[in-house]
């Protein structure tokens, strides 16, 4: 596995994801409060490009009658069967033991470390890189 | 994190399958304004529908009774870019569905503005054969792939006939299609006129679950809360419906009639029929007019679609339960371009057999359409 530079810290505002692709892999890079996190286009249960789901939060009632919304943009749902994942994980909510979406590391850097051997061998796909601006990486 | 953790990944080898060639048995189309249908429609019903709107038997007939938590129904990914809602681009159906789930064939089952469930019968009837003559014109001219239903409203048993007699003659049409909740459970003699035209014109005839009979959705218990319990109450109605068709003697009458019953699933068929058999047995003093076992009619009648598929926590469970109602019963469906669509690559989640395979995803369906002209 390499790490790949995918986008601009600034490209992917919270809330809002990106789709890249590495390795031939389709990705979706996604903005959470801030942190980013990525994971494979493909929901593991019919193989619908899960990254065109809507990124929602979680309705949870402890009791009937009583309801919540919880982790606000926490969650993606699939586009056909609303099957609806964890960004931070790729675990599934209904199943998470066996269903699970490909997850991959993320990290941030910055435009003048990229050159540092010493961190791995990186890939920009898209887009030279310029040691002014903040990258965000995928380990794929 | 270290290179030396950074090892390609090994992606695991996973056995491919040859190409599956597939028949869909419920693609959706849509138009993508009610002016699609303007040409179809003599003036006075074209004024009424502008005028008055569709009105099927519920309140707030022009909205869902269960609002779905997506948008149409619908896949998000299905919208077409060139506007206008999922299933109303033929270019985007090709290029999102027909060409890479290589769909040999396609039957369209027009279902919005609930044409079958119009409390006007004469405006019904006005809807009905301008969405069964649209459907042609739109997609099948264009799309040699596709074929048609011909929609009617089984509550206007004289209208439902004529339709069938004057579509038989296009072989475009494949089937004819009526909504399982009608005013009446469907087996009542009223509607055999409709049998009698479907087997004359050789036509299978398809139950799509949905339509509004009047009464609440929910088998009968009262109005329920939520769509995941409509969700269910679909496949009750169907099951009614069948239960219907058999004991009240449809099969007796009409002994080459066959049923298609879409996206009813098929997971409980063995068990309503193991019922159905052991109270026939009981009281077939009350249904004199059945002369064999409900099972056997509904083996002999019944095809089902496959969407939604059952999805068991053993998988080979759902293997077991097409041994018992015949791998020549069941035909592939995806649904497109609805929310719960199945994709043919991921929809079995065990191993079958080629012959199996093959039956299910195209040969059922080309057999009993009448396919294998192309």
């Amino acid at each position: 596995m390499s790490w790949h530079v995918v986008a601009k810290v600034d490209e992917i505002a919270p809330g809002q994801s990106k789709m890249v692709s590495a390795r031939g892999r389709e990705i979706g890079v996604f903005n959470v409060n801030g942190d980013f996190f990525a994971l494979a286009n493909k929901c593991p249960h019919e193989g619908a490009s899960l990254c065109k789901g809507r990124v929602i939060g979680l309705a949870e009632s402890d009791e009937p009658g009583h309801y919540r919304l919880t982790r606000k943009g926490e969650l993606l749902r699939c586009p056909w069967h609303g099957w609806e994942f964890d960004i931070r994980t790729g675990q599934s909510w209904c199943d998470p033991v066996h269903t699970k979406v490909k997850a991959y590391s993320v990290m941030v850097e910055s435009g003048d470390k990229l050159g540092d051997k010493s961190k791995g061998p990186y890939v920009a796909e898209t887009f030279a890189v310029s040691v002014e601006d903040n990258y965000i990486l995928v380990d794929v | 994190m270290s290179m030396d953790v950074l090892e390609p990944r090994t992606r695991p080898v996973r056995e491919r399958q040859s190409k599956l060639s597939v028949v869909d048995c419920d693609i959706h189309p849509a138009a993508k304004s009610a002016l699609e249908l303007k040409p179809y429609m003599p003036q006075q019903w074209w004024e009424h529908l502008t005028t008055f709107g569709s009105g099927v038997r519920q309140n707030f007939s022009e909205t869902l009774a269960y609002p779905r938590m997506q948008a149409e129904v619908s896949r998000v990914d299905a919208w077409p870019p060139s506007g206008g809602p999922p299933g109303s681009d033929l270019d985007f159906m090709r290029a999102q569905h027909l060409d890479p789930n290589n769909v040999e064939r396609g039957i369209l089952i027009p279902l919005r503005m609930n044409a079958g469930s119009q409390r006007n019968l004469a405006f019904g009837a006005a809807l009905c054969r301008a969405i069964n003559e649209w459907q042609i014109e739109t997609w099948c001219r264009k799309e040699e792939r596709l074929r048609g239903s011909i929609q009617v409203s089984a509550d206007d048993v004289k209208f439902s006939v004529a339709e069938i007699e004057r579509c038989a003659a296009d072989p475009t049409y494949v089937q004819v299609l009526i909504p399982p909740r009608n005013l009446e459970p469907l087996g009542r003699e009223r509607y055999w006129p409709i049998f009698e035209a479907a087997v004359a014109a050789n036509r299978p005839i398809a139950m799509h679950v949905g339509g509004v009979s009047g009464s609440p959705a929910g088998a009968g218990t009262g109005t329920i809360s939520y769509y995941v319990e409509e969700h269910q109450s679909l496949v009750q109605a169907m099951q009614a419906v069948l239960v219907s068709l058999v004991v009240e003697g449809v099969f007796e009458r009409f002994p080459t009639l066959k049923i298609v019953m879409v996206e009813a699933g098929f997971a409980w068929l063995p068990a309503l029929s193991w019922r159905l058999d052991t109270q026939w047995k009981r009281f077939k003093a009350e249904v004199p007019q059945l002369k064999r076992l409900p099972s056997e009619y509904i083996r002999e009648h019944f095809w089902f679609t496959t969407q939604p598929i059952e999805e068991p926590e053993r998988p080979e469970d759902l293997d077991r339960i097409i041994d018992w109602i015949g791998e020549d019963r069941i035909m592939f469906s995806t649904d497109y371009p609805h929310w719960d669509f199945d994709d043919p690559n991921y929809v079995f989640k065990t191993r079958m057999s080629e012959t199996r395979r093959r039956k299910i995803f195209s040969e059922n369906a080309k057999t009993l359409f009448n396919l294998r002209d192309a």
